[in-house]
This record gives structure tokens, C-alpha cells and sequence, in this order.
């Protein structure tokens, strides 16, 4: 689609009164049920969790400047590494993706607000107190959980009471991604426009329509298992424990039926965002939507079916290798459709590129080399080589910091001019944009290197051999997080107004509805739905 | 600059790859951009599958984003390009879909002949069993009846930076595992208390130690040497420290290290088929008893009323012989619960056989019975 035509939408040329029916001050944020207001929270609270996170990976980069102990202890050490990925990928990248969604799902469906608008709020103030529980793991006797973010027992079993606040925050972020999720979905089928069928949709709804799906199968699978190993850890029971008929790789079976279909849960709606963003800047619609629907049901589909290529090093049997080989090779073709489309969407286009269009083909570039090492990862023999080095570091930062951060940023600068009605200040976004490419690629390029010399990730020091690139990458990452203040003055700027003011529909190329609402969108849009022809 | 610094390097990567490509095994190591040197065969099939599908997907980069690039070069506003509007085309989606589905199918059957190799643990020349610890490693050489522990031989002062580094900083042993070259090493891979990873990458394996499970997995090496790796499994705190050491030796140096180690087990007296005479074991019962025992059980053997029960006299040291082994070994259980009498297990077949001997012939106890560390054995399993 991504064509859908319609009427200027009605009700919008007089003046809204109704827009200040909530209390002021600190009571709006925690009371509200705006659809808005909630996406601006879920944002700001990424962005907050966004810079913890950083701070961590920074201090690990610290550590990791030079071979030698230097600021931190190992214990230390573990729990940043441990911390840094629960809190980027729980704290930073899911909520930012249901901040879009919050913000531009009503707006692209012509809804007037989220199905569940009170379940909305609660979903999303559940969020502060597991992010409480993480930090405040670090000062409980023992320290945070320090057995990676993946938490393997029985490592995880012999950890202090940091682990315990981990695993109930782990329980208390999973329920907000449900109750999310349902929201989602439930807006979704029942809120849109007269006219919109669901294959006239804009992407991003429909990339948001299959996470949810996902969401919805994988947590209660991880709540299930951080369960179990809380009942190993207290109450007797033995899992995860040879001793007692257990088995430890199952906890990592469990783990992984959740983690692999985390994966895309992570990188689909950056997916639908970037299909927003390209069509709109080469002023071309969409090439190839219904396969790109497909595609995307396709990855969600095989994403269940390729868990145990997380654990090849496990001992499995061969047709075990075989089949999770096979399957996970299989995801190469539907995402490649998906590249494939986006190059052909932007052929003869007309493209400009802003700061939205430069983020996006970042991304395209970048998220294209993660996939080609994820390839490489899927073969079992050359896996035996980097399972568990600084390689699968290096693969899984593309497509999650390359891949779907990028194309936050992207969304960010998209539709800013939307939330805020300023224009973002080009030259700023452009800086931002450059930065963070070449800065990225310091870090994290030189990490391929040292995986295939045989550095394991995980170790707060190293054999002089890998010195140099870890300095290379130590400096990149320095100079990456500082690029990310350049991001924060940009939003700054306008949400206080510095800047062009936007007009209603910014872009030429943008034909989605959220256009054809005023810049800023008003508290309130919708109320009567738009007509999609 | 996105793509100068991409294709920067890229180059990079591409100038190591061509170079790995000319002269396997040579002078790349210390460039670090490539997989080690392999020395087995399988290791060397990873190396050029590697390569095989790091060229595929160069490839593939190349056309993808040369057409990328040239879109963006050409197709832009700036230059006065107008935009068109199509927006499918089933035969090209068609094609774009059979073929990386074809090309994977190419990528796919190398690596299942590799993966069938690897799998193929039987006939070995020599099975070394490989427990992981926190945090050092076991090798037990199962048919020689010896083993001992490695762990890391880096000074403390190297890591803590009051010291200059060695060449093998955090990659040496006090004790490495040797094997004998273009001999097939079987290792069975397990641990004792966490998950480790026993990971050798110039030999490609990597095998994660499970505790309560055995793993197998193999190598040939074909080239004398020392090779070094490291644990690959978080495993705690020291899991940066805990390196894998293995020298590759002459089938004759081979021979002649596992004649020193068997003759170094027998003269620390741990030949566990040797067969003791009383006095001997009474002799190393009474070291033992004092290290393990003496606290509770006290040195006369009187042990402390109400607490500790004496073994001067108790029934079931001067009972039948198979039932005190048996508390040795899996201490005193009262109502599902444990005791403060813990089992023994982790003593050795002889330490408890010259314990349980000393007991049954101290203080009023005569039995005159030698308890054998065989029998000791016999029990455990």
C-alpha cells in the first residue's frame, strides 16, 4: 500500500479546546491515558535507560582499554556486562519500539487513542520499578546478577540476592510487554480507519501486529524459566541440576525459545519504521508491500524454529546441527527479500537525504553486514570457531545498535517534527548522524578481528595479542556515547521550540494519516476516524 | 564517509582473507584478522569454509550496495531525477527469492560433510577426560590411570600491572594437557561445578563442559607445538583466567611424558590397584585422620559426648567393612536430612582406605582388617 489516499482529515479546521482536560504537573504523566502522552514516557524512559546502559558499556570499554586489571574488579565487571545487555535490551530497545508504537500506531490507523487506554498507563509505569530493581541490584550484598544477561544456571544458582531482584524484574518487564502487546493487537484489528484493510496498512502497524504476536508467545516462555530457576535457587527443586535429574542445558532450551524470537521482536518494528522512512525520502511508494508482509510473517515463523543455533558449543546431537543449521540459514532468504525491496523502492526514486533518510540507510548498510556474519555464525563448523568470542559480539551490536537503534533515531527525527511542531535542527541531525556511523564502526568492526583470533567475550582482561583493537574499539566507544549528547540537544531543542516550525506535513514524500494532522498533533486526534479510500 | 569507513574496513578484512587464501598456516597470525592457523584436518575445513562464505557474502555486498550507491547517486532530486512509480514486479521478486535460496544450498552441503566429521568421535588413539573447575581444569588420562590439575601460571603482579607482561600473559599453565601428534585425541568434556567451555581454536573445538553430563568431541593434530586457548563459558569471576594449555609432541616424547607421569603417580603412593599391607595404611590413615576427622572424632577417638559419636569401640567401626566404606563415602543421612557427617567422596580411593583401616585398628578397635583402595572403588560405583 503505502499509497492509501484520503480526505484531509475532518475536524481540523477549527480550534480545539479539549486539548487540556488533565490535571497539570507531575499528576498528567502518572494519571494519564493518553496514547501521546504514554509514547512520550515510554521514549523518555528509553532514553534514560538508554544512557544507564551506556554508562556500563563504557565502563567495560574502560577496563578492556588496556590487557591488565585496572578500574574495575572481575565480579565488578561481570555484573556491567550482565546489567548492560538486560537493561539495553529490556530497558532501551523494547520500550522505545512500544514509544512508537504508543505514538504513530493511532495516528497511521486513524484511531483515536490505544484499545486499552487504562491498561495503556499501567503497562507502562510497571516499567520504573523493575528499572529500580536492576540498579538497585548493584547494592544489595553480593552485587548485581553477574552470570551474563543470558543468566545460565548453574552459575545463576550460585548467585547472591542481586540475581532474585533480577529475575523478579525480569518478571515485572515481561508483564508490561504483554499487557503492551495486547493493546497492540486489540488497536490494531478493531481501531482502524473505514476503508483501511488490514494489506493497506502502513508497515510499521503491520511489522508492530506481528511482534506483538510474538510478545505474546515468547515472554510468559521466559517468565517460565527465570520461575524455574528461582524455585532452584529457594525452594529446593532441581531443574537445572544433574544432581537431582535436572539438566542445565535446558534452562538454555527454555532461554533461547524466548531469545530467539526476541531477536526480531527487536528488529521488526525498526524494520516497519525504515519502511516508512525510505519511501517517503526517494518520494516512491513502498516496492514489493504484500511480500514484505509475508516476509516479515516469515521471519516471525522461522524465529521459532532456530533457538538451539544459540547453542552449538552444547554437545548436540548431529541432526540436532543439522536441523537449526538448515532453519537458521533459511531466515538469510526472507530477509534478503526484505533488503532487496528497500534497494528497489529507492531505484529511480527521487531521493533527498535528510537526517530520517541518512539513519535509514545507515541502517540498510550496516544491518546488511550483521545479517552476512549472522550467516556466518549459522554454519555449524565455523561457529565451533566463535561461538562465545568477541565475533558474535561484534554480529549481535550491528543489528541491534546498527540495526535497530539506528532506525529509532531515524523514527526519532521523522516524526519529531510531528510531536514537538519544531523542525530538528538538520545540520545537528546530519553531525549526529555522521558520528555515530563512523564512530560505530570503530567499536564495533575491529571486534570481528579479535573473535576470529579467539578472544572469548566476557573476560575483564586479555592476552597481549588482542591488545590493539580492543584500544581501537575502547575509543570508538568513548567517542560513540558522546556522540549521543549531540542526539539529546537536537530533541532538546525541539521540544523547546528552537527551530522552523513544522508544518503539518513536513515531508513530500509522506503519505501515511499522521501527516494530515496539525504539527504539533493535537491532545486529541480522530475523534471522528478519516475515511481511507 | 559511511562508506570510506565501511570499506576501509572491509579492505582490511579482504587484504587478510586474500593473504590467508595464499598461504594458509603462514606468517597471518600476528596480523589478528583472521581465524588462527588451524593444525587438524576439521580446523583446517573451518578455515576454508570460512573463507569459501566470507567470499560468497563479499560478493553479494558488492552488487547489493553498488546498486545501492548508484541509486543514490543517481536517482536523487539534487540531479533533477524524478521519481517513478512502480512498486512491484513478481518476476523479479520470484527470482530475488530462488536465488539466495540456491546459493545457501551451496553453502549448506560443505558444511554438513564438516559437521559429519566432526561428529565421527570413534577409534580414538588416546581419550584425555577434561573437567572444568571454578577455575582451573582437570585432565584425567583415562587409559593411563593418571591425571592432574592446570591452572594459570601468570603472576598475580603481571595482572595486577606492578609487573611487566609475559609473551603468554593469562595463556600459560603451571601444568598443559600433551598429546601426541597425528594421533586421534578423544575428549570427553564435562565440569564439576558450573558450565565451562573448552575452547582450542587452532584445533576447532569448542565444547562446553556440563556438569552432571559428558560431551565428546575429538582432534588430530598434525603439527608439533604448543597451542593455547581459553575458557569460553562465563564461568565466574576468574573465568578471564582459566587458559587451556595443549603441546602437540612426538608419538616417542609422548611415550616417554605419560612413563613420567605414571612413575611420578606411583612414587606419591597413588597406584590405586596396589595393594597395601596393614601397617602402611595405618600408617597414612592416621595423616588422614588428622586432617579430615580429628575435629570432631577427636584423637583419642573418643569423639565429644552429645555431639560427635566416638569411633573407639563404635559398631560400626568394628561392624562389617562394607558399611563403614559406605558412610565414608556418603556421610550420615537422619530423617532426609544431612548430618554433620559429610561424605568423603572427594578423598582418594587410598586416603579412605587407609582411614577406614586406621579406625577399625586405633584405640581398643582389632579388627586386623586392611580395607584395599580397590575395594574402595568397587564401592563408588
Amino acid at each position: 500500500m503505502s499509497s492509501v489516499s484520503h480526505d484531509v482529515a475532518p475536524g481540523y479546521g477549527h480550534s480545539h479546546d479539549d486539548h487540556a482536560h488533565h490535571p497539570a504537573g507531575i499528576m498528567r504523566w502518572i494519571t494519564t491515558t493518553n496514547h501521546k502522552d504514554i509514547g512520550t514516557m515510554y521514549l523518555w524512559f528509553s532514553f534514560t535507560m538508554f544512557i544507564v546502559g551506556g554508562i556500563m558499556a563504557l565502563t567495560i570499554r574502560a577496563e578492556l582499554f588496556k590487557p591488565g586489571l585496572q578500574i574495575v574488579n572481575p565480579e565488578f565487571f561481570n555484573s556491567m556486562t550482565t546489567l548492560h545487555g538486560l537493561i539495553m535490551l529490556f530497558g532501551a530497545i523494547m520500550p522505545a519500539a512500544v514509544g512508537f508504537a504508543n505514538w504513530m500506531i493511532p495516528l497511521m490507523i486513524g484511531a483515536p487513542d490505544m484499545a486499552f487506554a487504562r491498561m495503556n498507563n499501567w503497562s507502562f509505569w510497571l516499567l520504573p520499578p523493575a528499572a529500580i530493581l536492576l540498579i538497585a541490584s548493584l547494592f544489595v550484598p553480593g552485587g548485581a546478577a553477574a552470570g551474563g544477561w543470558t543468566m545460565y544456571p548453574p552459575l545463576t544458582v550460585q548467585a547472591g540476592m542481586g540475581m532474585d531482584l533480577t529475575i523478579f524484574a525480569v518478571h515485572i518487564m515481561g508483564a508490561s510487554s504483554i499487557m503492551g502487546s495486547i493493546n497492540i493487537i486489540t488497536t490494531i484489528l478493531n481501531l482502524r480507519a473505514p476503508g483501511m484493510t488490514l494489506m493497506k496498512m502502513p508497515l510499521f502497524c503491520w511489522t508492530w501486529l506481528i511482534t506483538a504476536y510474538l510478545l505474546i508467545a515468547v515472554m510468559p516462555v521466559l517468565a517460565g524459566a527465570v520461575t524455574m530457576l528461582l524455585t532452584d535457587r529457594h525452594f529446593g527443586t532441581s531443574f537445572f541440576n544433574a544432581a537431582g535429574g535436572g539438566d542445565p542445558v535446558l534452562f538454555q532450551h527454555v532461554f533461547w525459545f524466548f531469545g530467539h524470537p526476541e531477536v526480531y521482536i527487536v528488529i521488526l518494528p525498526a524494520f516497519g519504521i525504515i519502511s516508512q522512512i525510505i519511501p517517503t525520502f526517494a518520494r516512491k511508494p513502498l516496492f514489493g508491500y504484500a511480500s514484505m508482509v509475508y516476509a516479515v510473517a516469515a521471519i516471525a515463523i522461522l524465529s521459532f524454529i532456530v533457538w538451539a543455533h544459540h547453542m552449538f558449543t552444547t554437545g548436540l546431537p548431529t541432526a540436532g546441527m543439522l536441523f537449526y543449521m538448515y532453519a537458521t540459514m533459511l531466515i538469510a532468504v526472507p530477509t534478503g527479500v526484505k533488503v532487496f525491496n528497500w534497494v528497489a523502492t529507492m531505484w529511480k526514486g527521487s531521493m533527498t537525504f535528510e537526517t530520517p533518510m541518512l539513519f535509514a540507510i545507515g541502517f540498510l548498510f550496516l544491518f546488511t553486514l550483521g545479517g552476512f556474519t549472522g550467516l556466518v555464525l549459522a554454519i555449524v563448523p565455523i561457529d565451533i570457531d566463535l561461538h562465545h568470542t568477541y565475533y558474535v559480539v561484534a554480529h549481535f551490536h550491528y543489528v541491534m545498535v546498527a540495526g535497530s537503534l539506528f532506525a529509532f533515531f531515524g523514527g526519532v527525527y521523522y516524526w519529531i517534527p510531528k510531536w514537538t511542531g519544531t523542525m530538528y535542527d538538520e545540520k545537528l541531525g546530519k553531525v549526529h548522524f555522521w558520528s555515530s556511523m563512523i564512530s560505530f564502526n570503530v567499536t564495533f568492526f575491529p571486534m570481528h578481528f579479535l573473535g576470529l583470533a579467539g578472544m572469548p567475550r566476557r573476560i575483564p582482561d586479555y592476552p597481549q595479542q588482542f591488545a590493539d583493537w580492543n584500544m581501537v574499539a575502547s575509543i570508538g566507544a568513548f567517542w560513540f556515547g558522546a556522540s549521543q549528547l549531540i542526539f539529546l540537544w537536537a530533541v532538546l531543542k525541539c521540544i523547546m521550540g528552537k527551530g522552523a516550525k513544522a508544518p503539518a506535513k513536513p515531508w513530500d514524500g509522506g503519505d501515511t494519516l499522521e501527516w494530515t494532522v496539525p504539527s504539533p498533533a493535537p491532545y486529541h486526534t480522530f475523534e471522528t476516524p478519516p475515511v481511507v479510500k | 564517509m559511511v562508506r570510506n569507513e565501511s570499506k576501509a574496513g572491509r579492505r582490511r578484512t579482504l587484504t587478510a582473507a586474500a593473504l590467508a587464501l595464499a598461504a594458509p598456516g603462514a606468517a597471518h597470525a600476528e596480523l589478528e584478522y583472521n581465524l588462527q592457523p588451524p593444525v587438524t584436518p576439521i580446523a583446517q575445513q573451518m578455515y576454508d569454509l570460512h573463507s569459501f562464505i566470507f567470499w560468497v557474502c563479499v560478493v553479494i555486498f558488492i552488487g547489493v550496495f553498488g546498486v545501492m550507491f548508484y541509486s543514490i547517486f543517481k536517482h536523487r532530486k539534487s540531479v533533477g531525477h524524478t521519481a517513478q512509480q512502480f512498486h512491484e514486479n513478481t518476476t523479479v521478486e520470484i527470482i530475488w527469492t530462488i536465488i539466495p535460496f540456491l546459493i545457501l544450498l551451496f553453502m549448506a552441503f560443505p558444511a554438513t560433510k564438516t559437521i559429519l566429521a566432526m561428529k565421527d568421535t570413534a577409534a580414538p588413539d588416546v581419550t584425555v577426560k577434561v573437567t572444568g573447575y571454578q577455575w582451573k581444569w582437570n585432565y584425567d588420562y583415562l587409559q593411563e590411570g593418571f591425571g592432574f590439575y592446570s591452572s594459570l601460571s601468570t603472576p598475580l603482579d603481571q595482572i595486577e600491572n606492578r609487573a611487566p607482561k609475559g609473551e603468554n600473559y593469562l595463556l600459560e599453565v603451571d601444568h598443559p594437557m600433551v598429546v601426541p601428534v597425528d594421533s586421534k585425541i578423544r575428549l570427553l568434556v564435562t565440569a564439576g561445578d558450573v558450565i565451562h567451555g573448552f575452547f582450542m581454536p587452532a584445533f576447532g573445538v569448542q565444547l562446553d563442559g556440563i556438569p552432571g553430563f559428558v560431551r565428546d568431541t575429538w582432534f588430530r593434530a598434525d603439527k608439533i607445538g604448543t597451542y593455547r586457548g581459553q575458557c569460553s563459558q562465563l564461568c565466574g569471576k576468574e573465568h578471564g583466567f582459566m587458559p587451556i594449555v595443549v603441546e602437540v609432541v612426538s608419538k616417542d616424547d609422548y611415550a616417554k611424558w605419560v612413563d613420567a607421569q605414571k612413575k611420578q603417580a606411583a612414587a606419591a603412593g597413588d597406584d590405586p590397584n596396589k595393594v597395601w599391607a596393614l601397617a602402611d595404611l595405618v600408617a597414612r590413615g592416621e595423616k588422614v585422620f588428622t586432617a579430615n576427622c580429628v575435629a570432631c572424632h577427636q584423637a583419642n577417638g573418643k569423639g565429644v559426648p552429645g555431639a560427635f559419636p566416638a569411633l573407639d569401640g563404635s559398631k560400626v567401626v568394628t561392624g562389617p567393612k562394607a558399611e563403614q566404606i559406605k558412610t565414608e563415602l556418603n556421610g550420615v543421612v537422619r530423617d532426609g536430612k544431612p548430618t554433620a557427617m559429610v561424605g568423603f567422596k572427594s578423598l582418594s580411593d587410598i586416603d579412605l582406605a587407609a582411614v577406614i583401616t586406621y579406625t577399625r585398628n586405633s584405640w581398643g578397635n582389632k579388627t586386623g582388617e586392611a580395607v584395599q583402595p580397590s575395594e574402595i572403588k568397587a564401592a563408588r560405583s
